[in-house]
């Protein structure tokens, strides 16, 4: 069980989390973007769970539920937005929501 | 809890039960807002005389206050500390005195949104009261900031053409000079351990090495309030713009915060420093007394001269305070009320004469006095209290400054007062070339021939203030009085400094 | 003085003040209701029984003669500074009130006849009440400031009367040249005397220093300071206090706002501008005698101010054709005389011509005011003349032969033209002589210089006499030109008197005056009575009435003519005619920079620099932030792309470190 070394995940995680952050960097597809956010989401989750097995320790376990909980959170708003969104410009593209600017 | 019914936390109450009256009226019903406003504002007035009964004069402390914990920075504790001594009671009963007056005169003045008029004017009440009455740093702040806010209303809501860019200006100045302060007061209040004022006194003498900075961001805040040559452009700009109970207030109280800082932060905080930069100060409000006069001569528009004026009136006012000794400073405070006085009812006149014709332009008028005689003695009295004629307020509070710079060891050069006693002559010249413009000659407008003269009403938003400044002017000696022991505890603070650095 | 208690009115001495005020509050409050005699009688009876005050306490000096401070009320007590409401009866202080409130007496009741002509004549009659009110109130003031008893309250009369003074010049403040020349003459003659003012600040903080108080009483015995130092401020306070004189009582540098003064209505020329106030520069010297005799600097200068103005007006005063403005500068030139004295240390001389040129002079005055109202009668009842067009009452080339029509005012007039001009035995010579006696000891140059003003006094009154009452009448108006009524003339003949046995207040050898006043100023040089000097003085003055008559009173001068002197002194006259060119001189050195330097400091360094100065760090804060704006650009994966370089540069500088 414990053969698998620990760089392993860590090299896993963090290539999850630049996929992830890559994806929400270049994609104008909000849904695409919200699906590399949870890939982000998950490379986190991934090494709290390695390193909770690691030392022993439930922390790592605990956060991960937390994690998800504020993840799934942030999908039902986002999604939500997006719908609002889609309603009034009938478009989702993210190029085009820059009326913060300034 | 009975702290709370302390006498000076009812009068700080007074004018804010006011503002929540005025809440629960009716927009709609202009008249009884205005009657509820002044009542208001007499209650607070006939309440502060009462005050002034139980107050002490022989007594240099600070007295009928209440200290309350407030708020917790660390292991410091902010208080709701409020008193009255000496350097503030006359600051006191000037604003209860003012706010009647002034409200008075907007009667007919402010006809739209009268009652967001009158809230804001009471709320201002209470903040310039709370300015004068707080002895913790942090309560002294917040009511420092609180008067922005009604003051910045009322010029931008009921103010002149250009009322958003005065109103802006006049916030953006203050506040920068005051965030200054507020990085001063707490640095000095968490090293210190304490925001009281009276625990203070004499701190620069423990941070000998800060005490030069932070006398210096105290001295910004204020002299951007008062406001001291170079700082002083926004008054002009806020004066002609605001509305003239605004302008009376303004000139009236809100100025003589900044010199009351000086009284109550830079002296008794940072004697040593204070010692150090009279000279300077003293320098500075020369150059004001003559800059303002000068610059006064040539406006076009009355009120804009009346408020550079201002700048050399406040210069006397910032001369005595930093002559540093009996003279120089009880002819400060007192040159305080009597600016507050004059001025404010020069700003009133100015007010009645736009009512009637819309306009302030000097050369739009001549030969008033013929068309409104009781308009033309009154301003003329009061143009002479301004110029300082002996008899009158102004005269008293300019020879005791100019006698206190003139024998002053802080300020070590008798020129100041020399050049200052030139001001006497420049104000004579710029306001007698705006009354001879305005009032003598023939009438020269047609517009001009058939105005009213004053209506009782406007009579008596002058009288009071008439009267106040013959009684300073003959007989001012209560004034001096009730200044006097507190005075010379700022003194004796200030005095092994002097003898050190001679 | 067992009896002290019965005979000594000192304590009434509040009244010669609060009884003109008494007279002022009556008018103020329902002066317009009681109708114009009233009104003026209620005015007339409170200056006349403030002169009945002085006159009991002249009576209570004679028996009690050392000075008395009657204190009043506390004033201002600040630190080391007291002064307070306190009066001083002293000779010198009651006999300014004497003439002051006797003098000014007779003025009021001339006025009723005077100003009730007048207010009609500029059609407001309703002004009548308002005269007599700054008629008090002038009073009220002067009163305070010979009775102070203390520089400081000598300070508030002072500028008081400089208040009236402004009033009564600009009180037909809608009339003047272009409207506003009234107006404009009033602020000039106030600003002017704010700086004598500044002196007298200046040099009431000089003393303060020095000495540590204000009061007369305590100044009397000072002994000059030791060092360099104290030398120095000690002729500061000589050299300040001139410069207040020459404020009050119009001496060369500041006398310009006098001649201007003469538009306020005539008796306010009379009681103001020739008999009292302008005096007080001359009461101030003398008051301040042992500040003055400390050092020799301040009496100097203040001799020598007076002799150059004594000669230098005087010169004015032959090229003017206004019959005020002649007297104008006569009265400049006989402060000259005046102030000459006193910084001689003739203090006995100086206070006693300032009584009697008070008696000849407001003489003068009024009867001119008589001259001009019959004129301007003339001018009004005469069927033919044009009422639209400019006419000038005051102009001399415009009378002539008043002699035949106003026999009174010319009568009077002569005698006052007499002692003016110094012809024994009247007032006049006796003053002077007193003065040019005591130069002609002291100084060589000063007793020429006074001698040659003596001359010209002489000469332009004559030619005055001349022009204005005999020859022909040169206009319709002069023609019809008739006298005034008794309550103006009895003033005039009661003056006519005092200028004509006024002298015998200081006869040599009996010097009732000056025994009368040594009580109060201690050390007093008695006057030397010099025959040489009083028939060299005599000889002037005849020659000057005789060249007077030889260029104006041998032939009659015509209508349309130039004045003959013109001929015979060229450009010099233009000068006199000129004045010296002292207004266009001082409108050029100050009053142009000044206002040019007002101007540049308003616009280019108040808004251009200062405020631009304050907006500009606004305008930058504004640049600032439109700078920072544009990485602002609502792309929600630049924001992503700058954290997560954010992220990265945190990481690695954690992992570099």
């Amino acid at each position: 069980m414990n053969t698998i070394p620990m760089s392993y995940y860590l090299v896993l995680s963090a290539v999850m989390f630049t996929l992830g952050a890559i994806g929400v960097i270049i994609r104008r597809n909000p849904l695409v973007m919200f699906m590399s956010l949870e890939l982000m989401f998950n490379a986190a989750n991934l090494t709290f769970v390695a390193f909770s097995n690691a030392f022993g320790n439930a922390n790592g376990q605990i956060f991960v539920f937390f994690v998800m909980v504020v993840a799934a959170a942030e999908v039902a708003v986002g999604l939500a937005l997006i719908v609002a969104i889609f309603r009034t410009r009938h478009s989702i593209d993210i190029d085009l929501m820059n009326t913060l600017k300034n | 809890m009975t702290n709370l019914l302390n006498p000076l936390v009812l009068l700080l109450l007074i004018p804010l039960a006011g503002t929540f009256l005025l809440w629960l009226i009716p927009g709609g019903r202009k008249s009884l807002v205005r009657w509820v406003a002044l009542l208001t504002s007499l209650i607070a007035f006939g309440y502060s005389l009462w005050m002034l009964s139980q107050f002490q004069s022989t007594d240099p402390g600070l007295q009928l206050g209440v200290k309350i914990p407030w708020l917790q920075f660390g292991s410091t504790t902010v208080h709701f500390e409020v008193a009255v001594d000496g350097l503030s009671i006359l600051m006191v009963m000037l604003t209860t005195f003012l706010t009647p007056i002034a409200i008075l005169s907007t009667w007919t003045a402010v006809k739209e949104k009268v009652k967001g008029f009158m809230a804001f004017f009471l709320l201002l009440e209470a903040g310039m009261l709370g300015v004068f009455l707080a002895q913790d740093m942090i309560l002294f702040y917040v009511f420092w900031e609180f008067t922005l806010v009604p003051m910045y209303f009322l010029i931008g809501i009921w103010g002149g053409e250009r009322k958003v860019y005065a109103a802006v200006k006049f916030f953006l100045f203050t506040m920068s000079g005051s965030l200054l302060m507020l990085a001063a007061m707490l640095w000095l209040g968490l090293t210190q351990g304490t925001f009281s004022l009276p625990q203070l006194e004499g701190v620069g003498g423990m941070v000998p090495a800060a005490a030069g900075l932070l006398f210096g961001a105290f001295a910004l805040a204020f002299a951007i309030k008062v406001p001291m040559f170079p700082l002083h452009t926004w008054l002009p700009d806020a004066h002609v713009e605001a509305p003239t109970a605004g302008s009376v207030i303004l000139a009236g109280v809100l100025l003589k915060m900044g010199a009351y800082g000086f009284l109550r932060f830079n002296i008794p905080l940072f004697p040593q420093v204070a010692v150090k930069a009279a000279p300077w100060l003293a320098l500075l409000a020369v150059i004001g007394i003559i800059y303002g006069a000068a610059t006064a001569f040539v406006q076009k528009d009355v009120k804009k001269l009346v408020a550079y004026s201002s700048v050399s009136h406040l210069g006397f006012v910032v001369l005595g305070i930093f002559a540093l000794n009996p003279l120089g400073l009880q002819g400060g405070i007192l040159q305080m009320v009597n600016h507050g006085l004059s001025t404010g009812a020069l700003f009133l006149l100015v007010g009645m004469i736009y009512e009637r014709r819309h306009t302030r332009q000097m050369d739009q008028f001549g030969g008033l006095w013929k068309v409104m005689p009781v308009f033309g003695t009154l301003t003329l009295l009061v143009v002479l209290s301004s110029v300082g004629l002996p008899g009158l307020n102004g005269f008293v509070g300019e020879f005791t400054i100019l006698m206190g710079a003139y024998t002053s060891t802080a300020i070590n050069y008798t020129l100041a007062a020399i050049l200052a006693a030139t001001g006497v002559i420049l104000a004579a010249v710029y306001l007698l070339h705006m009354y001879q413009h305005v009032f003598l000659g023939p009438v020269t407008h047609e517009e001009n021939r058939f105005l009213k003269d004053l209506n009782a009403r406007e009579i008596l938003t002058l009288v009071p203030l008439l009267a106040v400044s013959a009684w300073i002017g003959l007989y001012p000696k209560p004034f001096f009085a009730i200044m006097a022991p507190a005075v010379d505890k700022l003194i004796a603070i200030v005095q092994p400094f002097i003898a050190v650095v001679k | 003085m067992e009896n002290a208690t019965t005979t000594l009115y000192f304590h009434l001495v509040p009244l010669v003040v609060f009884l003109p005020l008494a007279g002022l509050v009556i008018n103020l409050l329902i002066g317009k209701k009681l109708g114009e005699v009233v009104s003026g009688t209620i005015a007339s009876l409170a200056s006349g029984a403030a002169f009945v005050v002085a006159c009991l306490l002249m009576l209570s000096l004679r028996s009690n003669p050392e000075a008395v401070v009657v204190p009043f009320a506390e004033w201002i007590r600040v630190g080391g500074l007291a002064v307070d409401w306190a009066f001083r009866v002293d000779t010198l202080s009651v006999t300014m009130m004497l003439v002051v409130s006797g003098v000014g007496t007779l003025i009021h009741i001339y006025a009723i006849g005077y100003m009730h002509e007048d207010v009609r004549l500029n059609e407001d009659p309703g002004r009548f009440t308002r005269f007599f009110i700054y008629l008090n109130l002038f009073i009220a003031m002067m009163m305070i400031l010979v009775s102070a008893e203390s520089y400081l309250m000598t300070f508030v009369g002072w500028e008081g009367v400089g208040l009236c003074s402004y009033l009564l010049i600009g009180f037909w403040f809608e009339k003047g040249k272009e409207g506003t020349g009234n107006a404009i003459a009033a602020k000039k003659a106030f600003i002017t005397n704010r700086v004598g003012d500044f002196g007298f600040l200046v040099a009431m903080f000089m003393i303060f220093l020095q000495f540590g108080t204000l009061s007369f009483s305590e100044l009397a015995h000072v002994s000059a300071p030791v060092g360099a130092l104290g030398t120095v401020v000690v002729a500061g306070i000589g050299l300040f206090l001139l410069l207040a004189v020459t404020g009050k009582s119009a001496q060369l540098p500041l006398f310009v706002w006098l001649p201007d003064a003469m538009a306020g209505p005539t008796p306010v020329s009379a009681l103001i501008h020739a008999a009292t106030m302008v005096t007080a520069g001359v009461y101030l010297v003398a008051r301040s005698a042992p500040l003055f005799e400390l050092s020799p600097v301040g009496p100097q200068a203040v001799a020598w101010v007076g002799t150059l103005t004594a000669l230098f007006a005087a010169t004015i005063a032959v090229g003017q054709y206004d019959i005020k403005k002649v007297l104008a500068y006569s009265t400049i030139s006989q402060l000259g005389f005046m102030v000459a004295a006193v910084g001689m240390g003739a203090y006995v001389a100086g206070m006693f011509h300032l009584v009697t040129h008070a008696f000849f002079k407001a003489l003068l005055f009024l009867s001119a005011g008589s001259v001009i109202q019959g004129v301007e009668h003339g001018h009004h009842h005469d069927p033919h003349a044009d009422h639209y067009a400019e006419f000038d009452p005051q102009d001399m080339r415009n009378m002539g032969g008043l002699a035949g029509k106003m026999k009174v005012t010319t009568a009077v007039y002569i005698i006052g033209a007499l002692a003016l001009a110094g012809v024994a035995p009247l007032a006049g010579f006796f003053s002077k002589d007193e003065i040019v006696a005591f130069a002609f000891g002291k100084n060589p140059v000063m007793f020429t210089m006074l001698l040659l003003a003596a001359f010209f006094t002489a000469f332009y009154m004559a030619r005055q006499v001349w022009m204005v009452f005999f020859g022909k009448a040169r206009t319709t108006a002069a023609q019809g030109a008739r006298e005034n009524p008794l309550v103006m003339t009895i003033p005039l003949m009661v003056l006519a008197v005092l200028s004509l046995v006024g002298g015998a207040l200081n006869l040599p050898h009996v010097e009732t005056l000056g025994k009368w006043l040594e009580h109060t100023m201690e050390g007093l040089h008695p006057a030397e009575f010099n025959w040489l000097v009083a028939g060299i003085s005599l000889a002037v003055a005849f020659t000057g009435i005789a060249a007077g008559w030889f260029f104006y009173g041998r032939r009659s001068w015509q209508p349309g003519q130039s004045d003959p002197m013109k001929k015979l002194l060229g450009p010099l006259f233009t000068a006199f005619e000129r004045k010296w060119w002292v207004d266009e001189i001082y409108n050029a050195l100050l009053l142009q920079p000044y206002k040019d330097l007002s101007a540049i400091l308003a616009e280019p360094v108040d808004q251009k620099l200062i405020d631009g100065c304050a907006n500009g760090l606004g305008r930058m804060t504004g640049w600032f932030s439109r700078g920072i704006g544009v990485l602002q650009n609502g792309l929600v994966r630049s924001y992503a792309l700058v954290i997560l370089a954010g992220v990265a540069a945190i990481l690695g500088y954690l992992i570099l470190r």
